[in-house]
This record gives structure tokens, C-alpha cells and sequence, in this order.
């Protein structure tokens, strides 16, 4: 009896593969498809010459004052001007190389996850991702090692952004963690004050919270301690983001399948060992869209902090635009210019998220 | 309490007046039966019998009501403690697997003896492989569980219950959620199993297994246990006539 031999694979005929059947296909298959298509071109030809023209050809890009902008275009003149302010706030000039390392800092503890060998990644990334919010306090605060002290009320502009988010983030995913698993407990005495307290964050709109933060938290410590305004902030916005973060975490408990509560349990393992071994990995990796998405969010509400007086890039636009030297009125440039400083970031978060989601796809469905 | 009812010592486990309820629905009535050491048992049953519910119970997935229920010496109650160094002493395998995902097939078996058992990492991982040879499966120690078929992981979830070393079996229908050309290798491990003298609980279908290895076969209908026999009187001449329809029903193919 003569072996199986499979028949041989032959290549694809041309017109079905390659960029022209793909045009083909997506863009020129039936009439209506056809239609549609002209009609997007269209479209963009008709709006995105007027755009290119405002931000690029007739823009400004040199110069100092008022003085050096045309009426024409854009004036990224009053970007320059001010951009300084827009990145760090008042903090002093010749202090910024303090932020620009903690920057800097935050940067390589990101990058050393995708550089560093696997074993010695979790427990480096542990470390240093607890390590930062500390050690990056007290290099912006100063006042040891010969740095000279800076007060909090210096601080702005878009480092003030990040910072409050980035801090607000490390801290929300474990408190967010903890109050998830104490919602769905079964004792009573930790699962009720668990929902009430998530409710009562998730219910009420972050700007209350910020007020009642900046009014109510100093009752709670004996008069006359100053708390910090900053710290206040920092404190309210992460708690606002760990109510967030203990639903998302509390659906992604709710997704993984009873058998895996059980095969741990036969196995022997304790509740801790359990939920660290088995059932918190596979909570997160499933909620990972859903936790970056509460993060884009929080990143964006720091602007928020505006209103109880901290200068973030926002506030620092709208202060600009009001300035005596600067009153031809480039309320575009301001929004244009933080609008695109917020999508940079959020979409770096967005391409790492991905990036970790197939990092982690070991074929999960059975 | 006469003597009579006193767990003995070649006892591994024991049921006494053992009665479950979920909520009001009684599903499992007063069962009562014992378990020697070494022993095979089968138990089949129409579906809702509560069978997987009794086997549940002696590793504490599931809590009973009223009765008494010991394992290996241990009675089986609220206390924490006992219910976590009586799991590390009975494995269980489970319908649908339920391998670890995330972890590849070696850390799915070291994991038990590792974390449970306080082991070092190479000892754990050599026991793991030992068994991974055993259920005849070494090549794919270091894949992910969605890589391999149900036959291959169902075998896997074997391994690592017999990573614990533990005394006793518990197989909860092992081979209902398996393509029919896997059944026989699963078989073929558990049959191995049970010529090695491990005290074996098995709830299965399969009734050429139940044959082949049983010392006892109990079936269990609605709630309670209707026929208990050697395998040749049980299925050759059944008493009751739940029985005999059972029988006529499965038995056909």
C-alpha cells in the first residue's frame, strides 16, 4: 500500500493577494463601496489642505513677542514662548535637570521590562516600580545632599501631569487589587465597608472629591498640620482611581472560570498563595484593556487638579492666553498643542498595552 | 457511638449519614459508605444523581449539612487548617482539566509541591518530570496547556495530582469532556494507577473501566445510593430495577 502523500500547495493566483487587491477588495468592490470611497476623498481634500496650510505653511516658528506673529497661520511663536511654563510650571530653571531625571528614570524603569532577561524582570520591576513615587518625591522636594528645597507650589505644567497620573496609577492598581478581593469576601465585616467605600468614590464626581479633599482631610489630622496641596490631590485622585480600578479588577475575578478556584483549592493552597498564584495573573492579563483604559482616564483628569490651584498644563495654557504680552488670541495653538501632548502619551500607553497583551498570550481558551 | 460505626484503621474514608442540601433541594440523602485503603470504587449514575457532589465533599469543595464524614483519620469539618493537609493527601482531576494557563506544563506540576509542600524548585521539578514520563508525555514539559490536546492535558492534570503523592484519588468523570480516540490513553493511566494499589474514587461512564479495575461499583440516583456490588454481580445481575434501567440504557453501545 503506497504512503500518503499529501497534493503539493500551489501560490495564490496574483490578483488575489498584494496592495492592489487589497484596494480592490476594501475600497473599489461594489458600486456603493466605490461611492463612498470618492466621497472620503473628497472629503479630505477638502479639509486637510486648510489644516496643513494653518499649522505648517503659513505658520510662525520663529521669534520672541507678540510681534513675530502674522495673522496668517498658526503662531507656535507663543508655543515657544511659553513652553517652559507649559512643561515644568515655576519651577526654578536652573532646578529642571532634578525633573528632567526623574523623567528620565521613568523612562528606563519602563524600557528595562522589555530589556531585561525574564527572571530577573519581575522582581527588578517590583522593586523600582514601588521605589519610584518615594525616591521621585524627594528629589523634586529636595533638601538633602546639598539639593536645594523646592516648595510644591512651584511645580506645573505637563511634569505635573504626569507625575500626579504615573503616581496615581502605581498606587491604584494594589489598593485597587485589595479592595476588589475585599468586596468579594465572605466576611461581612470586610465586604460591606468595601462596597460602601467603592460606591461612595465611583458616585461622586472627581472635582467634589478634590474640594472635599482639599477642605476635609486636614480635619482628620490635629490642627495646625499644613498638608501639602499637592498631597492632598494626590491622595483624592487615587482613591477616586482605586474605586475605578477594584471594578475592573472585580470583573476580571468574575471572568475566570470556577475550575480555576478549585484546581488550586485541591491542590492544597492557601487563600493568599491562590489568589497570587493562580487566579490574580489571569484577573489582570483579562483586564488589561479595561485597567489601561481606566489609566488614559486618570491621566486626563489630573487636569481637574486646576481648580483647587495647582498649575498643570492646562491651567498654565489658560493663563498664557490671558497674559497682557499675548493677546492676539491663540486660543488654538494652547489647545491644539496640550490636546496633542495628551494624545502622545495616551497612545504610548496604548501601543504598551497591546504589546503586553501579546507578550501574554499563551493561548489562553481552554 | 457503638464500635461498629468507629473508623478503622484500614479505613481511608467514611461516610456517615451524609445529607446535603443547596438551599431546600435535597441532593444528596443519607449516604453511608466506607472506603478501604487500596480500594477502586466506581460510582455511575443518570445526571443529578449527585455523585460528583459526594466525591466533592471529601476534599471540602463542597460543604454537607448533617452526618459525618472522615478522611484518613481526619474528620471533616469547619476547621481550616484540617481542610488544607487533608487536600494536600487526596488529588483530584477534574472534568474539564483545569490546568493552570498561564503557566507552561512543567510549573503546572512543580506548583503543588513547590508552594504546598515547601520543596526546592529542582526537586519539585524532577518529581514533575518523573510523572510527566509516567503518563507518557515528557516532550511537552515546557508548553502551555491551550497548546496540547484534552487527552494530553487530561493526562497532565493526572501528573500533577500524583506530584502531591497523595493517598488518595478522586476522578471526577475524567474522560466526559475527551474526542473518543483519547479516551483510551487517559484510561490507560488511571488503569496503572489502580495496579499500583492507590485508593481510587472514580465517577465515570465508562463502564469497560469499571469492569476492568473496580472492587466496587456503587450507583447513586437522585440523591442517594440505590446498588452497591462487585463489578460481575452489578452488572450482570443488577437487584434493583433503577439499576437494570440504567444499565439498559448506557449499555447499549
Amino acid at each position: 500500500m503506497s504512503k500518503f502523500e499529501p497534493s503539493p500547495s500551489l501560490p495564490a493566483p496574483i490578483s488575489t493577494i498584494g496592495p492592489i487587491a487589497w484596494v480592490r477588495k476594501n475600497l473599489f468592490s461594489s458600486i456603493a463601496n466605490t461611492a463612498v470611497t470618492l466621497f472620503c476623498i473628497y472629503l479630505l481634500s477638502v479639509i486637510i489642505p486648510p489644516i496643513l496650510e494653518w499649522a505648517f505653511f503659513n505658520a510662525d516658528w520663529s521669534g520672541t513677542t507678540e510681534a513675530d506673529c502674522s495673522k496668517d497661520g498658526a503662531c507656535w511663536v507663543f508655543i515657544g514662548a511659553w513652553f517652559n511654563q507649559l512643561i515644568y510650571g515655576d519651577y526654578p530653571i536652573d532646578q529642571q535637570w532634578r525633573i528632567n531625571i526623574v523623567l528620565f528614570a521613568l523612562l528606563a524603569i519602563i524600557s528595562m521590562q522589555y530589556l531585561l532577561p525574564d527572571d530577573k524582570k519581575k522582581t527588578i520591576g517590583l522593586y523600582s516600580f514601588i521605589a519610584f513615587p518615594f525616591v521621585a518625591m524627594a528629589i523634586l522636594y529636595g533638601g538633602f545632599l546639598g539639593l536645594e528645597v523646592v516648595d510644591n507650589n512651584y511645580w506645573g505644567g505637563f511634569t505635573l501631569n504626569i507625575f500626579l497620573a504615573t503616581g496615581g496609577i502605581l498606587m491604584a492598581l494594589p489598593i485597587g487589587v485589595f479592595w476588589a478581593l475585599g468586596r468579594r469576601s465572605d466576611m461581612p465585616l470586610i465586604r460591606i465597608p468595601s462596597i460602601i467605600s467603592i460606591e461612595v468614590f465611583r458616585g461622586v464626581p472627581l472635582i467634589t472629591i478634590l474640594f472635599m479633599g482639599s477642605v476635609m482631610l486636614p480635619l482628620f489630622f490635629s490642627a495646625g498640620t499644613e498638608i501639602d496641596k499637592l498631597l492632598r490631590a494626590f491622595i483624592m485622585i487615587t482613591l477616586f482611581q482605586s474605586a475605578y480600578m477594584a471594578e475592573v479588577i472585580r470583573g476580571g475575578l468574575q471572568a475566570i472560570p470556577q475550575g480555576q478556584y478549585e484546581a488550586a483549592d485541591a491542590l492544597g493552597l492557601g487563600y493568599w498563595q491562590k489568589m497570587y498564584l493562580i487566579i490574580l495573573p489571569q484577573a489582570l492579563k483579562i483586564s488589561i484593556p479595561n485597567i489601561v483604559n481606566t489609566f488614559i482616564a486618570l491621566f486626563k483628569d489630573t487636569t481637574l487638579v486646576l481648580i483647587i490651584g495647582l498649575f498643570e498644563i492646562l491651567s498654565v495654557s489658560n493663563n498664557a492666553l490671558q497674559n497682557s504680552k499675548w493677546l492676539g488670541g491663540h486660543h488654538i495653538e494652547g489647545y491644539v498643542f496640550v490636546a496633542l501632548m495628551f494624545w502622545v502619551c495616551c497612545f504610548i500607553m496604548s501601543r504598551i498595552s497591546v504589546s503586553i497583551e501579546e507578550k501574554l498570550n499563551t493561548g489562553h481558551k481552554r | 457511638m457503638d464500635t461498629q460505626n468507629q473508623p478503622k484503621n484500614e479505613d481511608s474514608i467514611v461516610l456517615t449519614g451524609l445529607n446535603k442540601w443547596y438551599g431546600n433541594f435535597h441532593v444528596l440523602k443519607n449516604i453511608n459508605f466506607t472506603v478501604k485503603k487500596g480500594e477502586r470504587i466506581v460510582i455511575c449514575g443518570p445526571s443529578g444523581s449527585g455523585k460528583s457532589t459526594m466525591i466533592r465533599c471529601i476534599n471540602r469543595l463542597e460543604e454537607f449539612q448533617k452526618g459525618s464524614l472522615v478522611v484518613d483519620g481526619v474528620a471533616m469539618n469547619e476547621d481550616i487548617k484540617n481542610i488544607e493537609s487533608i487536600r494536600r493527601e487526596v488529588g483530584m482531576v477534574f472534568q474539564h482539566f483545569n490546568l493552570f494557563p498561564h503557566l507552561t506544563i512543567l510549573e503546572n506540576l512543580t506548583l503543588g509541591p513547590i508552594w504546598v509542600k515547601k520543596m526546592a524548585k529542582r526537586e519539585a521539578e524532577e518529581i514533575g518530570m518523573k510523572y510527566l514520563e509516567r503518563v507518557k508525555i515528557p516532550d511537552q514539559a515546557n508548553k502551555f496547556p491551550g497548546q496540547l490536546s484534552g487527552g494530553q492535558q487530561q493526562r497532565v492534570a493526572i501528573a500533577r495530582s500524583l506530584c502531591m503523592s497523595p493517598k488518595i484519588m478522586l476522578f471526577d468523570e475524567p474522560t466526559s469532556a475527551l474526542d473518543p480516540e483519547m479516551i483510551k490513553e487517559v484510561l490507560d493511566v488511571m488503569v496503572e494507577l489502580a495496579d499500583e494499589g492507590m485508593t481510587m474514587l472514580c465517577v465515570t461512564h465508562e463502564m469497560g473501566f469499571a469492569k476492568t479495575v473496580a472492587d466496587r461499583v456503587i450507583f447513586m440516583d437522585a440523591g442517594e445510593i440505590v446498588e452497591e456490588n462487585k463489578p460481575e454481580p452489578f452488572f450482570n445481575n443488577p437487584q434493583s430495577d433503577r439499576l437494570q434501567l440504567f444499565l439498559s440504557q448506557i449499555l447499549q453501545h
